[in-house]
């Protein structure tokens, strides 16, 4: 009796055939084709990039669809917007007036922007700077990551909204300002998930060859640590995007955020509830729903992103 | 008197991508006082098959069939009523002591709500209880130790608390799941060595579930060989290690390393434990086989009564005089 | 414990002395003073002002004294805009408010949030699992500033149920609105961090032993999968506190409740450092203080935590 393999074994079975040819198939897929496979059947992210794509388009293109702009004021209808102020085809007022008399349209096109602007810049901020500390300090290791860490820590126990607020007052409110505070202040998370990951991929077995072999560090870094940061990046980069946006609209819903003439989500949503019980309710409905179903869409995709990634995660 | 009687126990799941089944019409006797062996790889369902009688599978797990305890069917039981079985007639241990004991409770409350529940003793009556088990299965200063957390003993210590906590109620079968397979080779026979004495001692019957043919050489009337799910050997261990009657179990006992015999290498049965969720169409060994021949891929074999044998049945196509 | 309790007192406290320092610094960049107005105040009666406050004194003397002052009589000092206030009188008018809105909200989202996860774990794919898990992804895009206007427009304006705003002594119409407002997303994510937790302490080995062993399920979920269920609820707690004290500014003002949050977010606007300078040491050192009893808590149920 002779030992053999299980290539050798019975060559000509289909079965074996057909598990040969799986295995190859396996073997072929990259684990970014694989993550595309995942994301594209599952339903809910699906739906919700439509959806996101929708609002995109809205915010960029939406100010072509109708003759008036966010600026200028109807002193027809200011005064009596209860009245007059509701939305309408005829006049091509879709969304109605806001409570000083401009098409709500146009403004919640403006909002749109700027809120979409705050949340992909901040979390670019914010990913930014988490990633670059969070790779440097599980990178370097040793006495510089405990240093490092240790400021995390403290820095996680300091209630970030008062630190926001603070600099918003003192440096003004800006929407730049709005922009850095934001991303500051939520980078946190972002270093220690970078730092975790990156203090894992540092101990497998791949990089300690690349290591042993005489590999330059800065070509470990950028052909090991970097692709393998990836995945998790993009996943709470998504996931970070909705944050943004719901801190850019509490700032904004208390007026310490984005100021007249501009607008966002927040403010928005803070004068429809300020006007609801005029009777104007389109006020708040439209912005509302626009924030509700974008933020939901957001969230979606980033659950979506992280099943497609990280498939154990569950 | 047959203590337990399993009459083609099947366990199946139900997943997302269809029905898996994990154990596959097994049959076997238990005797008072007698210890059964069920050797397997990981992925073999001996496991599943323990967990199928006492009731404790997956959520999304069906088991049929039949067993019985003493005349009494207990397959599918309502938990109130597996609950009194439980414990009380069959006690199980597990693989790893460290995760089996609940990290959160002293070992005190874990054993004494056992009486508590199943004997209506006092807490106080309870524990002394324990603290006399713990005696018995050598744990030094039993009652120091037993108001202790479980990561403050060692894995052998642990085990022999899993032990004591299973033998409180003074059950008939002690079901062992790989019982020393996380533990230190060392170790491992002091566990063993420990199961014998107690055996003798209380009398229960043991079903010994492990991958270690040499552990089960030790200690087990009987044996039966698993493999993706189904039996393919079944008898008595002494006559299996004398004269295995399928490839399988030849292939398993070449791999047990031997100091009485002069071999250049240890060998080992090339390729993986079969994957439940893709079985071939006949035998489950026949991708690792190396006896397959064209009705072993399309044909799945009966167990049935060796030739020449008394008590041996075996679940394979080639006759005993071809695999020789 | 005691030596547990002083290295995290250890930590504590620099926390605390960072945040005061770096906003007393951060202070003194901001652009204008602030008597800073739109008609200039004569140089001599600013002086005199800036005197009567300590402000002309260099910054670390003026930190000294103030940090000197709230350690010593508990004194926050006066504020700025409103000149016959001390800080001190608006903590004590504020506070009570907040603290009682706000107490009612963490009890009630930590309880409704826990029993609700742990139901739906129980009964895994039931209809009370599906109406949690959709309730948890709902509240997702549910914060406070989107419940409260939800609230009044159907409590208040459509149904009259409900007083749309007010405090008047924290009577329960009054209190409804807020609480479910503030709690509800804290709820949500506590029930679905419930319910994730206990799924997966229920497929644990222990779990198997405990019903290996006939225990009836009430004992196995209540006394075995409980505490290690409750271990990741418990290191929430502390981000939902902040995240309530945050939320208070917005329950102030849609409801008008007249809470330290009103009184924050007007200091914001008028550029009334003392005020807000006060607060946020205030709620700052209230919420480093919970972490730490959130530590304490997390070493007291988890026993591989050495104290």
């Amino acid at each position: 009796m002779t030992n053999s393999g299980l290539g050798s074994l019975n060559p000509n079975q289909p079965k074996t055939a057909a598990m040969a040819e799986r295995m190859a198939e396996v073997k072929g897929r990259s684990l970014w084709a694989d993550a595309r496979r995942r994301f594209l059947r599952n339903r809910a992210a699906m739906v919700s990039l439509v959806v996101l794509i929708a609002v995109l388009l809205f915010a960029f293109f939406g100010h072509y669809l109708t003759p008036w702009d966010n600026e200028t004021i109807d002193w027809n209808v200011l005064g009596n917007v209860r009245e007059k102020g509701a939305p309408s085809f005829a006049t091509r007022h879709y969304f109605g007036f806001d409570d000083s008399g401009r098409d709500l349209y146009s403004r919640v096109v403006q909002g749109t922007q700027i809120s979409l602007m705050v949340g992909v810049v901040g979390a670019a901020i914010a990913v930014l700077v988490g990633t670059v500390y969070g790779a440097i300090a599980g990178f370097v290791g040793g006495r510089v990551d405990s240093v490092m860490m240790r400021f995390v820590d403290l820095a996680m126990s300091i209630p970030y909204m008062f630190v926001l607020i603070l600099l918003l007052v003192v440096f003004g409110r800006s929407v730049t300002m709005l922009f850095v505070g934001i991303g500051l202040t939520a980078w946190l998370d972002m270093s220690r998930i970078v730092r975790g990951q990156t203090l894992s991929i540092k101990n497998k077995e791949f990089i300690e060859a690349a290591e042993a072999t005489g590999v330059p560090w800065f070509t470990i870094i950028r052909r090991h640590i970097v692709p393998n940061l990836l995945g998790v990046v993009v996943v709470y980069a998504t996931l970070l995007v909705p944050n943004m946006i719901l801190t850019e609209s509490f700032i904004s819903f208390l007026g310490l955020g984005v100021q007249e003439p501009l607008t966002s989500w927040g403010a928005l949503i803070s004068e429809g509830t300020r006007t609801m019980s005029y009777g104007t309710l389109w006020q708040l409905f439209f912005p509302l729903s626009f924030f509700v179903v974008s933020i939901f869409a957001f969230f979606f995709i980033g659950d979506g992103l992280r099943d497609a990634l990280d498939p154990k995660d569950r | 008197m047959t203590l337990l009687e399993v009459r083609d126990l099947t366990v199946t799941f139900d997943t997302p991508d269809g029905t898996v089944t994990a154990v596959d019409r097994i049959s076997f006797d238990l005797r008072r006082g007698e210890t059964l062996g069920i050797v397997g790889e990981s992925g073999s369902g001996k496991s599943q098959l323990v967990f199928g009688i006492t009731g404790l599978l997956a959520s999304n797990g069906r088991v049929t069939g039949s067993a019985r305890l003493m005349g009494q069917e207990i397959l599918n039981l309502p938990d109130a009523k597996m609950n009194r079985i439980r414990a009380e007639k069959i006690a199980m241990i597990f693989q790893d002591p460290m995760t089996s004991l609940n990290p959160y409770l002293r070992v005190s409350d874990q054993m004494a709500e056992v009486l508590v529940h199943h004997r209506g003793l006092s807490k106080q009556a309870a524990i002394a209880e324990s603290v006399r088990l713990l005696d018995a299965v050598r744990i030094p200063e039993a009652k120091a130790r037993v108001t202790m957390y479980p990561h403050e003993f060692s894995g052998g210590m642990r085990q022999r608390v899993m032990i004591a906590m299973s033998l409180l109620c003074q059950p008939d079968i002690l079901i062992a799941d790989e019982p020393t397979t996380a533990l230190d080779v060392t170790v491992q026979a002091q566990i063993m060595k420990l199961l014998a004495e107690l055996q003798a001692e209380y009398g229960m019957a043991i079903i010994l579930i492990t991958h270690d043919l040499g552990v089960v050489a030790g200690s087990c009337e009987e044996t039966l060989v698993m493999y993706g799910g189904q039996v393919m050997e079944q008898g008595t261990t002494e006559g299996i290690f004398a004269g295995p009657t399928h490839p399988y179990t030849m292939g398993l006992l070449k791999a047990v390393p031997r100091l009485d015999r002069e071999t250049e290498k240890l060998e080992t049965i090339p390729g993986n434990p079969p994957n439940m969720m893709n079985m071939p169409a006949g035998c489950p060994f026949v991708p690792r086989c190396d006896f397959a021949e064209e009705r072993c891929w399309s044909e799945r074999p009966v167990l049935t009564r060796a030739e020449g044998y008394e008590t041996r049945t075996r679940a394979c196509h080639r006759s005993l005089e071809e695999l020789k | 414990m005691l030596s547990f309790i002083l290295r995290r007192l250890a930590v504590a406290i620099p926390t605390l002395l960072v945040l005061v320092v770096a906003s007393f610094y951060l202070m003194q960049f901001a652009p204008g003073g602030p008597f800073t107005s739109e008609r200039p105040l004569p140089p001599q009666v600013l002086a005199n002002i800036e005197a009567k406050y300590g402000l002309n004194e260099p910054t670390w003397k003026q930190l000294v004294n103030y940090v000197g002052g709230i350690l010593t009589e508990f004194d926050f000092g006066p504020s700025y805009k409103y000149k016959d206030r001390t800080v001190n009188d608006i903590i004590a008018q504020g506070f009570p408010v907040t603290l009682k809105y706000g107490s009612i909200s963490f009890v009630v989202a930590i309880l409704v949030g826990g029993i609700l996860g742990i139901a739906a774990a129980v009964r895994q794919n039931s209809w009370l699992d599906y109406f949690a898990v959709g309730l948890t992804i709902g509240a997702q895009v549910l914060p406070n500033f989107v419940m409260a206007p939800i609230l009044i427009l159907i409590f208040t304006l459509w149904l009259g149920w409900l007083p749309g705003g007010g405090w008047n002594g924290g009577q329960w119409q009054y209190l409804v609105m807020p609480v479910i407002a503030l709690s509800t997303s804290y709820m949500a994510s506590i029930a679905r961090l419930t319910r994730s937790s206990m799924l997966e302490v229920l497929r644990s080995n222990f779990i198997r032993t405990a019903r290996a062993k006939g225990l009836p399920n009430h004992v196995i979920i209540w006394r075995h999968a409980l505490k290690p269920t409750l271990l990741p609820v418990v290191s929430y707690l502390g981000p939902a506190f902040v995240g309530m004290v945050t939320g208070s500014f917005i329950i102030d003002s849609i409801f008008s409740t007249g809470g330290i949050g009103y009184f924050y977010v007007n200091a914001a606007f008028n550029r009334d450092y003392a005020v807000m300078m006060g607060l946020t040491i205030l709620l700052g050192s209230m919420t480093i203080l919970f972490n730490m009893l959130v530590d304490i808590l997390y070493a007291w149920i988890d026993p591989k935590i050495r104290l």
